[in-house]
């Protein structure tokens, strides 16, 4: 039993009383919003898991047709053909709010709307491997930037989900057990108070009466 | 405020990501890497960094610091060198660290 050091007062009683339902409503709602977290968190995990395996199966695409391309060209052209990019994207990053935890929102825009503005070179002198690796790599940079918000949305929500549990855990563990034992203790305390001024004064009415009729007396 | 994306690891790996808009950022030791992705970071210019597997095991230090903070997010990617299933074993950590124990990876 784990009692707080407080006197055992009344007042005491009332405070800590109040301070438990607190306890036990505040206890109730974490204990809700770590529920809903999880539900939204494990959608997440097993969205982003199958984001993750076909962005990398696709970069792993990419990365051969690279190789590919440094295969027949060589390193200097390959470098030099890659060396001044026209295209350039850019992300605007909002913030939404799940159960309090902010998550970012990636929406990317490029600078010129013209697709073909991600070939930074002549097709003269470059090989056909190196058109189709830009290629696939255009197609997957909306996966790649889907693929970074959901990922820093769990790795969020992980952080908090655990910060709520131990809260979840300590309240209804540690802080509430604690003040329904302390309730307990001082209730108990002031009962006992109570039982005893009352014998004491059924004590004393005894010992007065037997002065002003003086029972003792006739007896002897 | 239009921010950028940047893209770190070793050039074999990197060097197509220029061409689709990307800026990117060679580097040779894990060292130059984390001074690179510190400095990056701090510019605060770039929302999204992509890092290669190889280099994101070797700068969990620098890392660590920017896990809290809704930008940049730091992704791992697979590089020349093929897949280490970093990522993959990224997604179970969290997944570790929200439930207690892996009941999403471990079938």
């Amino acid at each position: 039993m784990a009692v707080m050091n407080v006197n055992p007062t009344r007042m005491q009683l009332t405070k800590l009383k109040k301070q438990l339902t607190t306890a036990i409503r505040g206890h109730k709602m974490l204990k809700d919003k770590r529920d809903e977290l999880m539900r939204q968190f494990l959608d997440l995990v097993r969205e982003t898991r199958d984001l993750r395996e076909k962005v990398e199966i696709e970069l792993n695409n990419c990365n051969s047709h690279f190789v590919n391309a440094s295969a027949v060209m060589s390193k200097e052209a390959l470098d030099a053909s890659l060396m001044s990019p026209k295209q350039q994207v850019n992300i605007e990053t909002e913030v939404k709010n799940v159960m309090s935890v902010e998550i970012p929102q990636f929406n990317f825009g490029t600078r010129t709307s013209n697709s073909s503005d991600i070939f930074p070179y002549g097709f003269a002198f470059t090989s056909f491997e190196l058109d189709d690796a830009v290629v696939s790599l255009n197609n997957v940079l909306p996966d790649l930037i889907k693929l970074a918000e959901y990922e820093k949305s769990c790795e969020l929500m992980s952080t908090e989900i655990e910060k709520t549990r131990r809260r979840v855990n300590s309240l209804e563990h540690v802080m509430i057990p604690r003040y329904q034992d302390t309730i307990k203790y001082i209730s108990m305390k002031l009962e006992e108070n109570d039982r005893s001024s009352r014998t004491r004064l059924m004590k004393v009415k005894d010992m007065l009466l037997d002065k002003a009729h003086n029972y003792s007396g006739k007896q002897a | 405020m239009a921010k950028n994306i940047a893209v770190l690891g070793d050039s074999e790996s990197i060097k197509g990501f220029s061409a689709i808009g990307l800026d990117i950022f060679p580097c040779d030791t894990y060292d130059d890497a984390s001074r690179i992705l510190r400095n990056l970071a701090d510019s605060d210019e770039y929302s999204i960094i992509y890092v290669t597997e190889e280099f994101f095991n070797n700068i969990e230090k620098e890392r660590s610091r920017y896990e809290g903070q809704i930008t940049p997010a730091i992704i791992p990617i697979p590089g020349v060198k093929g897949n280490e299933n970093t990522g993959t074993k990224r997604l179970s950590s969290f997944v570790e660290k929200a439930v207690g124990s892996d009941i999403i990876f471990n079938n």
